[in-house]
């Protein structure tokens, strides 16, 4: 698991990251600021969503206390996900190549180092983030640069890249395991529902993404734990004994699985 | 807007965004061993990722129909173990087809 390797990874996240940041600039462009604005962002910031709401609240004249919140809000999972990566990557890691890693931690790096059936290794991770991070800032510098160039029917198109790599990642995972299946079921379930639901598709894509994946993976977590090894640890029958807690996530099981 | 401003904006942007990634890998070094926590941690980007896809994707485009034809070409190529690239450019061409297709239509 060289750098090589993680260059090589990257390039899908890299691809789908050009028309996103590409995207990005044209919005902060359109919004009145200069072209070098955006793309500092992007060299500062690395992260989507975070980006896009941050710097409509700039542009607005937002108070720092609303900049805060909101960036707060929208990118709280990415601690969930770097705790989660901790445990993968183990010892072995100094505190100073952790410290730099931590800035490649996107939704796209993460999902693709999670999977990785070897041990991630500094290498490895260094080049799959460096080669994101080059489609990131180089997608934000083109559209800095060029404005709005590209037809709109390929702007259009690579839309849906980066979340076709995703369909990748968790299809395959949910064909093999069933309690993976069932927990890709009941989060499309609660994100429809919030999305979908009048007043609850109010509430902002950070906390959905929050709420429905601790919701949903905490039921699964704890009907079907995993031993250290993988293998399941004996499902529901000692479910019972297990959890103070579990009343409020039972209501919510049945909620979702309606 | 000032330039003080972007540049105080684009600073507290970097430092809530830097602080929420951080925190895991550097506060979070020892193993967990709670078996409940552990399986969370295993089985939460399945559903991260679950909950941004759908239904998101189906309007990730400019219209529902190529958004449905590229999200179904992604669920067969990935349910038969295509690669991320693979399924990530099929994806984008279906899209591409069915808008050329629409268009060409209307």
């Amino acid at each position: 698991m060289k750098f090589t390797n993680g260059l090589k990874d990257g390039l899908p996240i890299a691809l789908g990251y050009i028309s996103v940041a590409f995207a990005y600039a044209i919005s902060a462009i359109n919004a009145g600021f200069p072209f070098w604005f955006p793309i500092l962002v992007s060299v500062t910031n690395f992260t989507g969503t975070g980006q896009f709401a941050g710097t409509n609240l700039i542009a607005a004249g937002a108070g720092i206390l609303e900049l805060i919140t909101t960036m707060l809000v929208i990118n709280i999972r990415y601690t969930l996900m770097s705790v989660s990566l901790s445990q993968k990557m183990g010892g072995g890691f100094p505190l100073w190549q952790r410290a730099l890693l931590s800035f490649g931690v996107t939704d796209e790096n993460y999902a693709v180092a999670i999977r990785s059936p070897k041990k991630l290794t500094f290498g490895y991770l260094t080049g799959l983030m460096c080669c994101s991070f080059c489609g990131w800032v180089g997608g934000t510098a083109l559209g800095a640069a060029l404005g709005d160039v590209l037809p709109r029917s390929l702007m259009s198109a690579l839309g849906i890249a980066l979340f076709a790599m995703f369909v990748a990642i968790i299809i395959p995972a949910a064909r093999d395991d069933k309690k993976v299946l069932l927990l890709v079921a009941m989060s499309t379930a609660a994100s429809c529902l919030f999305y979908f639901t009048p007043v609850l598709n109010r509430l902002s894509d950070g906390w959905v993404i929050i709420i429905c994946s601790v919701v949903c993976t905490a039921i699964v977590a704890f009907l079907f734990p995993k031993k250290e090894n993988g293998t399941d640890a004996g499902g529901g029958q000692n479910a019972g004994d297990a959890g103070g807690n579990a009343p409020p996530e039972g209501d919510s099981a049945e909620e979702v699985q309606k | 807007m000032t330039l003080k401003s972007m540049l105080i904006g684009c600073l507290v942007m970097f430092a809530v965004t830097y602080v929420t990634k951080a925190a895991g890998l550097l506060l979070v070094r020892k193993k967990i061993t709670n078996k409940y926590i552990q399986s969370f941690l295993y089985y939460i980007p399945y559903s991260v990722l679950a909950v941004m896809v759908f239904p998101g994707i189906l309007f990730s485009t400019a219209s529902l129909w190529s958004g449905i034809a590229g999200t179904a070409v992604a669920l067969i190529l990935s349910y038969f173990k295509r690669g991320l690239l693979v399924v990530s450019v099929a994806s984008i061409a279906a899209v591409f087809i069915v808008e050329q297709l629409i268009n060409f239509i209307a």
